[in-house]
């Protein structure tokens, strides 16, 4: 028997009215593999990372995680849409950057890391700021875990939230979009920690990006989306390489140009 | 001469006592309305299908005068068996009346929460109640203070209306004092002047709080 894969989106729709955002998604993911998401605005991409951070409803389709179902749960044999209870025990495996960070503005570095873990998986105060202090330390603000958001630039917010991200020990990891809102000469500090990551085997993680060389550098598998649909998909050095539709040639030839 | 000393230094004392009540009606009134009116507000987010419910109770009392609801409550709520003392009945008629208002202030301040804010909160897979205590309300709350506070000052001047059910509150004191002493000058002057000088107070403290809290804001 091979082994779960980690996530499995099975003929996934989303639909706002009329607009069809995803078409009948089917994707798997492994455990622990890095797989970048990359199509032009509007093709459903970061829909993919919302409707599995439960922050979207979907429409049709089941996603499971593990092997559970995320949006539903078994009750006599047959798959009914699943209560709050049931969401929030799958979606513990998961975790998610912003792009926009949201860290909590009323709140230190240190106390937007330990928020959940003392709250949520019941960690003694003492254990859970020892455990923020590590990952604040290994995100490089080992010496900003006094400081409000607004202290902090954008890259120090967002590397924040990848720390109290992680302080929930999920499986996976999802970035959305989360160098966009930086400033250009702040980017490289994001992705650093983002790189540092993917050297844990086993973390699965899962990006939407417009980085296009972190993208083909980073991930084990590229994929690119257009119009609700995942349009092509392979290893980075295919998809960049030697791009088999038209559409992806299209939008790298695109996104290339305007560098 | 119109004003006597001698009688308003008399009455001071009596004033004073009923001074007292005033303030305890205020001060119960503006907690049951400042409670209540959060539940109000959380109840309407957290369980969606409750906001229409929510919506016309909130209109009901904010379109009928205070003084028909402190009526109801002191004189018709008996006839189906509930018997309030007039002080109960009129706080909790003023504390109702007025959490109506507060539910709008705090909705106000909920929907200036930023959506990412709710949506980290579901990320860290933070509970209602926890995101609710700690995330939203901490951040909501600092902005409407001024508006809270408005209604408190608003909520403090109509406890006269309080004297319609005879409670010894500062109007129905001054009116017991006109009524026995053909001299009503005196008393409603003092009274006035109560109430202004305790306005101007309560602004000056809701000034200084709201300071404080831009001030933590600002961090």
């Amino acid at each position: 028997m091979t082994e779960q894969p980690m996530v499995r989106f099975e003929n996934v729709s989303k639909r706002y009215g009329t607009l069809t955002v995803l078409d009948g998604l089917d994707l798997e993911i492994k455990r622990g593999e890095k797989v970048s998401v990359i199509g032009p605005s509007g093709s459903g991409k970061t829909t993919v990372l919302r409707m599995l951070m439960t922050l979207e409803t979907i429409n049709d389709g089941v996603i499971w995680v593990e092997g559970e179902p995320l949006t539903h749960m078994q009750r006599n044999g047959k798959l009914v849409p699943a209560d709050i209870n049931h969401i929030r025990k799958i979606r513990a495996k998961i975790g998610m950057v912003f792009q926009s960070f949201n860290l909590f503005p009323h709140m230190t570095a240190m106390a937007n890391c330990i928020e959940a873990p003392i709250t949520v998986l019941g960690m003694k105060r003492a254990d859970a700021e020892a455990r923020a202090a590590d990952l604040l330390e290994m995100v490089g603000l080992g010496q900003k875990k006094g400081h409000y958001p607004s202290q902090l630039s954008g890259g120090q917010q967002q590397r924040v939230a990848i720390a109290r991200a992680l302080a929930m020990r999920p499986k996976i990891m999802l970035f959305d979009e989360v160098t966009s809102a930086l400033d250009p000469e702040l980017v490289g500090e994001v992705l650093e920690v983002i790189r540092k990551l993917g050297r844990e085997h086993d973390l699965t993680m899962l990006m939407v990006t417009h980085q296009m060389g972190f993208a083909k550098e980073f991930s084990d598998r590229v994929c690119f989306f257009h119009a609700g649909k995942i349009c092509e998909q392979g290893p980075p050095k295919e998809l960049f390489g030697a791009p088999k539709n038209e559409r992806t040639q299209q939008f790298l030839r695109a996104v290339l140009e305007a560098g | 001469m119109i004003w006597d000393w001698a009688f308003a230094f008399e009455i001071l004392p009596v004033l004073g006592r009923a001074a007292i009540v005033t303030i305890e009606a205020t001060l119960l009134g503006f907690v049951i309305a400042a409670l209540l009116g959060l539940v109000l507000a959380v109840v309407r987010i957290a369980v969606p299908r409750t906001g229409w419910t929510i919506s016309v109770l909130v209109e009901l009392i904010r379109s009928t005068p205070l003084l028909i609801q402190i009526f109801f409550l002191y004189f018709v709520l008996p006839k189906f068996g509930i018997v309030l003392d007039a002080f109960t009945a009129g706080v909790l008629a003023i504390g109702i009346h007025y959490a109506a208002y507060c539910s709008e202030v705090y909705r106000a301040g909920f929907d200036n929460i930023h959506r990412g804010q709710w949506e980290a909160s579901i990320a860290l897979n933070l509970s209602s109640w926890t995101t609710f205590k700690d995330i939203i309300i901490p951040q909501a709350i600092p902005p409407i203070v001024p508006a809270l506070g408005n209604y408190l000052v608003a909520l403090f001047k109509e406890t006269p209306l309080l004297s319609a059910i005879a409670v010894l509150e500062l109007m129905q004191t001054a009116k017991i004092i006109g009524s026995e002493t053909f001299r009503y000058t005196e008393p409603i002057t003092l009274v006035g002047l109560f109430f202004l000088a305790m306005s101007l107070v309560s602004a000056a403290l809701i000034r200084s709080l709201e300071g404080v809290l831009n001030r933590r804001a600002m961090r």
